[in-house]
């Protein structure tokens, strides 16, 4: 405990371009700008394949080449290819590590959809894109948020890892912590990466109250 | 100057049992290990705790929460925090995955056990099953598949986040990305990746073969 009063007591870990504050926006800037455009791949790309069928097996082999891949390795390994000193090679292996979860959850959850729903909405009328959108879209609407929580989560997480590769971000005090053996900054670092990624959990489960219609909320 | 190759061959020869800790064959050994231990921990503490929260329903709620909670926490930071209980050692890495594994694998458990269907269990009074010997030879049987497909994704995980702990020095093949990066040096990382995945692909193999070993009776359906 007394750690955590010589980190977050010391006033200059509050200012200037290595302070917390600053280093929590380039964290928030990497995640979210990783986070979006794995988002937009992926998104798209699940409701396609569920909504048509095709490419299933696309997703199935995406999400166990994820869960087997090392995040840390790919860091390194795409930072060493691309040319260390930019920001850019760094989002590459972030938003190849965010869009498994994404295209999954997005595939699983239209796919899922109940087919007598389906088949109801084409017999009202809708057309293809507007049973995706009108009918599969909603219903989906739960996995798919779980889809994008894991996502955001996995890109806070190695967002933090990449500051072993230069990245800035919170994980700056505790790659710095480790390497001069300052405890206090490894523990402080911890705990502000731990802080955020509860705090997107939360956003998460109060965008899930927001976005997800009653009725369906219900039939779960 | 020369283009530096993707993978030098001649290097992984001499490094691969070259009798040091740093041979690619004990860190190979070490990884197993480190990525073992927690899966099994966690399923000898996940199997009483799943059978509980099913027991005691209230259980299952704040268990879920919490257990969703620590899932979200980055591998590093709970290396980290129990870098200052533990130190520089094994623990470090083996500890904050058995929890990763419990979150995982108590749900697993107890979807498993919600899984078998009331008709089943009501036969198995009807047949005279005790409780106790009900759980063992029915429930938990046809529970297997659910519970395998949660330590699939336990045991995969675990293997791909032992690497981490290379940032603490205890990462197992881990350790070849460290030494790959501050050398600039391809060979190691790619060694490093491969060895993992791997070490991945094996080990689901294994479970899925496990899954038809345990469960003959899902393959007699399928061919009737």
């Amino acid at each position: 405990m007394n750690w955590l009063a010589d980190f977050f007591g010391d006033a200059g870990h509050w200012s200037g371009p290595d302070g917390i504050p600053v280093r929590l926006l380039e964290h928030l800037e990497f995640s979210a700008a990783a986070f979006l455009v794995a988002a937009l791949i992926a998104v798209p790309l699940g409701m396609l394949i569920g909504h048509t069928g095709r490419g299933a097996l696309l997703v199935v082999v995406a999400a166990n080449a994820a869960r087997a891949l090392p995040t840390l390795g790919l860091l390194v390994l795409v930072v060493l290819l691309a040319g260390v000193g930019t920001v850019l090679p760094v989002l590459i292996p972030l938003i190849v590590l965010a869009v498994p979860p994404i295209l999954v959850n997005t595939y699983e959850g239209v796919r899922g959809v109940d087919a007598d729903l389906r088949d109801a909405a084409y017999g009202m009328g809708l057309r293809g894109r507007q049973v995706l959108f009108r009918t599969l879209t909603p219903v989906a609407l739960p996995l798919i948020l779980l889809g994008l929580r894991l996502a955001a989560i996995q890109v806070v997480s190695t967002a933090t890892v990449a500051a072993f590769v230069g990245l800035g971000g919170l994980g700056r005090f505790i790659i710095d912590g480790l390497a001069t053996k300052t405890y206090a900054d490894v523990i402080g670092g911890a705990v502000l990466v731990a802080a955020l990624a509860l705090a997107v959990q939360f956003a998460f489960v109060l965008l899930d109250r927001v976005a997800v219609s009653p009725g369906v909320r219900q039939v779960r | 100057m020369t283009e530096e190759p993707l993978v030098r061959w001649d290097w992984i020869a001499r490094n691969w049992a070259n009798g040091g800790p740093t041979a690619i064959s004990a860190l190979l050994e070490n990884h197993v290990v480190m990525a073992f231990l927690p899966v099994l921990f966690g399923l000898v503490v996940a199997l009483p705790l799943g059978l509980a929260c099913v027991r005691w329903r209230w259980l299952y709620q704040p268990t879920a929460a919490l257990m969703n909670v620590t899932y979200s926490l980055p591998s590093l930071v709970l290396f980290s925090i129990f870098l200052s209980v533990t130190g520089l050692t094994r623990s470090t890495v083996v500890i904050p995955l058995t929890f990763f594994a419990l979150a995982v694998l108590i749900p697993a458990v107890v979807d498993g056990l919600a899984s078998v269907p009331d008709p089943v269990r009501q036969s198995a009074v009807a047949m005279g099953f005790r409780p106790a010997r009900r759980l063992l030879r029915v429930e938990l049987p046809v529970a297997v598949p659910v519970v395998l497909a949660g330590l699939r994704v336990a045991t995969v995980s675990s293997i791909s986040l032992v690497s981490v702990g290379a940032l603490i020095g205890q990462g197992g093949l881990g350790n070849l990305f460290i030494d790959g990066w501050q050398r600039q040096f391809y060979t190691p990382i790619v060694v490093g990746i491969v060895l993992i995945v791997l070490l991945a692909v094996l080990a689901d193999g294994l479970l899925v073969l496990a899954q038809r070993l345990l469960t003959p009776w899902s393959r007699a359906r399928r061919t009737a």
